[in-house]
């Protein structure tokens, strides 16, 4: 590259694209874990407030509601002082994922409740009438409706902890950001490695947006 | 558990901490306006059908809405700062969140417009309206109504948002709380309270726009 006559020592070369792509293989790995971990817990939260009734939302919806309402990054740096505090440290992968686990969990409990929700009554106790239990009803009645009706804002809410997973760089976890910018610091090219940090956001969030468009085509025929 | 916690020295500098807490509501009301108005441009160029133009709208709102945050403002601290270009903390954090409100807002918009049927529009025009008036007169009071929860959304989303000023030196909320923080190595305690504080703006937010929203759409 032609600097003007300045020579840079630290040039951006193949391997630091390499290094960057290990960065981003542990956002994919802290974000998946959070994302599936968060799905599942969010499902059962969702449950949880759809048949919780006043009490329900008082107690757990309220907890769910300060996940909501606290910056991430607050969360982040509350967590990982916390647990050396009970005595548990962790590291700051761990944490990062754990923190962006409940987060997502308290996103996704809203979607969840919404889909049950969306699920006319009419249609459960006919469910039931046909002589279905509750689990049965619940899974062949209301989770193939609601999921329907939710799995957009599912696809946001998974996209949202996948962008998120970027603050878990204050905890210094290794992971596409944080690696993104000590590369700035040492290549002083901020433009090519942020637009290639860009990229790979990009790269990691298309998988998910296609399997959304793929199912809800799929689903639009049966 | 051998930790001590100690909340004095949080409680001595509450009243830094509360005014920092109204530099990020000030900072993220700032980047709303500003969103509002060049997310309504966004959807306003998308939907225009030319070309170049619609290009440019799809390109800032595809990046504002499918890479992180923090990026974005990275982009305007030291990516601009290569360049020459070096903007306070305030405005790194003003324009990075004005760029991605109006990246999210332009959708919502699309969406809002898309809601109104055409018939508006055209019975607007033969009552003698120009296109200007009819836009501002019929259609957007319509998309206003029909975005104001979106928009209460992401007003909720800029705040949460503006914590990453943290990261770039600009002190409102988080960051005020981090120096804070440092200076007593209570950091602890300190976050504890900002998280506090976080959700009580939060939910004075919510609050707030759930009594204009009962002033404003009684009809």
């Amino acid at each position: 590259m032609d600097s003007g006559g300045v020579q840079f020592f630290f040039e951006f070369t193949e391997r630091d694209l390499l290094i960057l792509a290990e960065g981003a293989k542990l956002t994919l790995i802290i974000s998946s874990l959070a994302i599936v971990g968060g799905t599942i817990l969010g499902g059962l939260f969702g449950w949880l407030l759809s048949i919780g009734g006043r009490f329900g939302a008082i107690t757990l919806g309220w907890v769910l509601d300060i996940f909501r309402s606290v910056p991430p990054i607050v969360q982040l740096v509350l967590f990982v002082n916390f647990f050396p505090i009970i005595g548990f440290p962790l590291d700051a992968a761990q944490a990062g994922t754990l923190v962006l686990m409940m987060y997502c969990s308290a996103l996704v409990a809203q979607v969840a409740r919404a889909g049950i929700e969306a699920v006319p009554k009419t249609t459960r106790w006919a469910g039931r009438s046909l002589g279905m239990s509750y689990w049965q009803d619940l899974r062949y009645v209301v989770l193939p409706i609601g999921l329907r009706a939710v799995l957009p804002s599912w696809t946001g809410v998974a996209l949202g902890v996948l962008k998120d997973s970027a603050l878990v760089s204050v905890l210094k976890a290794g992971e596409l950001m944080q690696v993104s910018q000590e590369m700035i610091t040492r290549t002083q090219q901020p433009f090519l490695i942020l637009g290639i940090a860009g990229l790979f956001y990009f790269a990691l969030s298309f998988p998910i947006a296609r399997l959304t468009e793929h199912l809800e085509r799929r689903w639009q025929h049966d | 558990m051998e930790y001590t916690f100690h909340w004095r020295p949080v409680f001595n500098r509450l009243p830094d901490l509360l005014e920092a807490g109204l530099i990020t509501l000030e900072v993220s009301a700032l980047s709303m306006v500003i969103g509002i108005a060049l997310g309504l441009g966004l959807a306003l160029i998308r939907m225009s059908g030319n070309r170049a133009i619609t290009w440019f709208a799809i390109g800032w709102i595809e990046i504002a809405r499918n890479t992180p945050a923090l990026l974005q403002l990275f982009f305007f601290s030291f990516g601009l700062g290569a360049y020459g270009i070096h903007l306070t903390p305030f405005m790194v954090v003003l324009c990075g969140m004005s760029f991605n409100n109006a990246g999210y807002l332009a959708e919502s918009f699309r969406g809002g417009f898309a809601a109104i049927p055409d018939t508006q529009m055209k019975a607007a025009r033969s009552l003698g309206m120009t296109a200007t008036q009819a836009y501002l007169r019929i259609i957007i009071p319509q998309v206003l109504r029909i975005v104001y929860y979106p928009m209460t959304n992401q007003m909720v989303w800029a705040v949460l948002i503006s914590s990453l000023g943290m990261l770039v030196g600009f002190h409102e909320l988080a960051g005020e709380t981090q120096r804070q923080a440092f200076r007593s190595f209570r950091l602890f305690e300190f976050f504890l309270v900002t998280a506090v504080i976080y959700y009580v703006i939060v939910k004075i937010i919510i609050l707030s726009s759930r009594l204009i929203a009962w002033r404003l759409f009684r009809y």
